[in-house]
């Protein structure tokens, strides 16, 4: 029965597995760089980023169609050039950088759909928009898993400046001279990931599967490897448990695994041992017996 | 000298034969120089309209070559298309719920004219009609429109692609014709004429469909493609089409339908395997993978390829797709 139900897709259709791998790979990614844009207070900035892309992948779209590569490269291209863009605006002028980066988002987002409907009439933007997971094909498979690896090295060697950098911004100025380093190569991992989730997911739905673990995981643990690595476990659970339930009650499968996941989130707002609403507001009764 | 008179005199004469033959064609043309100015909602409705209009007609086709009249979004040039049109012509059955909401907008006096009036339309079965539902849901809007068109309230109870089978097609050209003769009754035998030898070719086509199919045992003839365009054509000509995504080509699967059909085509050896000019490739990809079955190629169901295309007319639709099914079917 629950071999049925819980393994025998699996077993049976290489689709499922593929599309489990793809999970695994995106929890690796998503799951540490999510915390970090959580801690970050930049859990939003994700959003952005995520629209940001879709020019460059439009673009690709029209030069190659529904090429991996090409897509990618667009999306990274385009994403990369918002971050610097905003980042660069913020610290040349007075506007903060979220404005500055809402304002080029904005205008990259409208550029994109520009792009896509007066260029191709056989396009159907939901297609280029909104990956399927249960259509990754081996390239995808191998872009998500390379992107995956290349972050998780990334961060771990930069893994000090950059905790330092959020919680005692001060204190890494004052002793290496300037976090704009590190952040700018947070911002590089940022959209590499989301350009992962792009090709599995499709952008929205894999900034889900990014951010939902990290905020859920903020309610469970303490520590930042922590919390990173539970939110990893998290966004795997997620997608594991979103394509069963995909299989088991014929739902479509993106919006089935960020549903777990958002249910995962709701849960840990309710009932986790950090700062939920349970501990806060349903203390346990320390002084009976 | 005397020479010279005469000249004269036949050339004043020519002068004023030719200013009599130009009075009589200001007087006699004015209805007909100007050509009538005739929207369709689709490529392929476009073409029937100028096989059977020939060079009395505008024609300005708002869902282009390779275009998805299901999920088309109309721009202000289509609005003022509409709005200086003499006449629309749409398929009717839910094809394009958002043309009467356009006509209105646009505030046409334009005449309608429903191309599929007449034909026994196909009832699309509960599980098609479920995957329909997923993605229209403004569908509800529009029943007035279709209401109109003489057919029962609920038009997405019905499959749109009815000019998948020919005789259908011959009745859509049958009202595009009444349609165009009504609107300009003195070009009325020539458009009585241009219809009559294409209805011709029409049939003489559905014979050669029929012929050639023949040639595939019974036990052979099913495909799989990507939406469900071609129930007509299956009813018509008796092949079982198997659809990947239901009949909307947005539908995103979910894994227990893929999974369903992944058994059904292991079970049945199927190897016919075909993308539509417009659909998501990388999920037919996953299915080839994973079941064996090989890329038939493409087939034309919603809409013309482009003029330098493999499908650029109605008739090209056929001629392009029946040899590509019989290739894939006879490997099934």
């Amino acid at each position: 029965m629950i071999y049925d139900m819980a393994i025998a897709p699996f077993v049976d259709y290489g689709f499922m597995r593929r599309a489990l791998v793809a999970c695994f790979a995106l929890a690796l990614g998503g799951g540490p760089i999510g915390t970090f844009l959580v801690l970050r207070r930049m859990s939003l900035m994700g959003d952005a980023m995520s629209h940001a892309i879709l020019p460059g992948a439009a673009i690709g779209f029209l030069i190659a169609g529904l090429s991996l590569w090409t897509m990618s490269i667009g999306g990274l291209v385009a994403g990369l050039a918002v971050a610097f863009l905003a980042g660069l605006i913020s610290r040349v002028t007075a506007l903060r950088e979220d404005a500055s980066l809402a304002g080029f988002y904005l205008i990259s987002l409208a550029l994109g759909v520009l792009i896509v409907s007066t260029q191709g009439s056989n396009i159907d933007l939901l297609h280029v928009l909104f990956g399927t997971i249960l259509s990754v094909t081996d390239d995808a498979l191998i872009l998500v898993a390379s992107i995956a690896t290349l972050s998780i090295v990334t961060l771990a060697l930069i893994y000090r400046p950059l905790v330092i950098e959020c919680f005692d911004p001060a204190f890494l100025r004052a002793t290496t001279g300037g976090g704009t380093v590190w952040h700018f190569i947070f911002l590089v991992l940022v959209v590499v990931n989301l350009v992962a989730g792009f090709q599995a997911l499709g952008t929205l739905m894999a900034l889900g599967l990014m951010m939902l673990p990290a905020a859920a995981a903020r309610f469970w643990a303490g520590a930042v490897w922590s919390l990173a690595a539970l939110s990893t476990v998290l966004a795997f659970l997620s997608g594991f448990a979103g394509l069963l339930l995909s299989y088991n009650f014929n739902l479509p499968s993106g919006p089935s695994i960020i549903l777990t996941a958002g249910l995962v989130y709701v849960a840990s707002i309710l009932l986790g041992t950090r700062d939920s609403v349970r501990t806060r507001y349903f203390p346990r009764a320390h002084f009976h017996d | 000298m005397k020479k010279l008179a005469l000249s004269r005199l036949t050339l004043s004469r020519l002068a004023l034969a030719c200013l009599a033959l130009a009075l009589s064609f200001a007087l006699a043309l004015p209805a007909s120089a100007e050509p009538l100015k005739v929207v369709a909602s689709f490529s392929i409705l476009g073409d029937m309209v100028r096989n059977v209009a020939g060079s009395n007609a505008d024609v300005t086709v708002l869902v282009g070559p390779d275009g998805d009249a299901h999920s088309f979004e109309p721009g202000p040039a289509d609005a003022s298309a509409l709005a200086d049109a003499d006449l629309l012509v749409m398929n009717g059955l839910g094809f394009e719920p958002w043309m009467v909401r356009l006509a209105a907008a646009s505030g046409t006096k334009a005449k309608y004219v429903t191309a599929s009036f007449g034909i026994n339309p196909r009832r699309l079965s509960e599980e098609e009609k479920h995957a329909h539902d997923h993605d229209d849901e403004d569908h509800d809007h529009d029943h007035k429109g279709h209401d109109e068109d003489g057919y029962p309230e609920a038009a997405h109870d019905f499959d749109p692609h009815a000019w998948q089978n020919l005789r259908n097609g011959i009745v859509y050209v049958q009202n595009i014709a009444g349609a165009l003769a009504e609107k300009d009754p003195d070009n009325a035998l020539v458009y009585q004429a241009n219809a009559e030898s294409y209805i011709t070719e029409l049939k003489k086509l559905d014979g050669w469909v029929r012929g050639e199919l023949a040639k595939v045992p019974q036990e052979k003839r099913k495909v799989i493609t990507t939406h469900d365009a071609f129930g007509y054509f299956g009813d018509a000509y008796r092949i079982e089409f198997i659809s990947a995504l239901g009949v909307a080509s947005m539908a995103e699967p979910s894994a227990e339908a893929l999974a369903r059909l992944v058994d059904r085509i292991r079970q049945e050896k199927i190897r016919a395997l075909f993308l539509e000019n417009m659909s998501d490739p990388r999920m037919m990809e996953t299915i080839a993978r994973e079941t064996g079955a090989e890329d038939g190629g493409t087939l034309y169901s919603d809409a013309l390829s482009k003029p330098d295309g493999a499908a650029p007319t109605y008739v090209a639709i056929f001629r392009h797709n029946v040899p590509v099914l019989i290739a894939a079917m006879q490997k099934n």
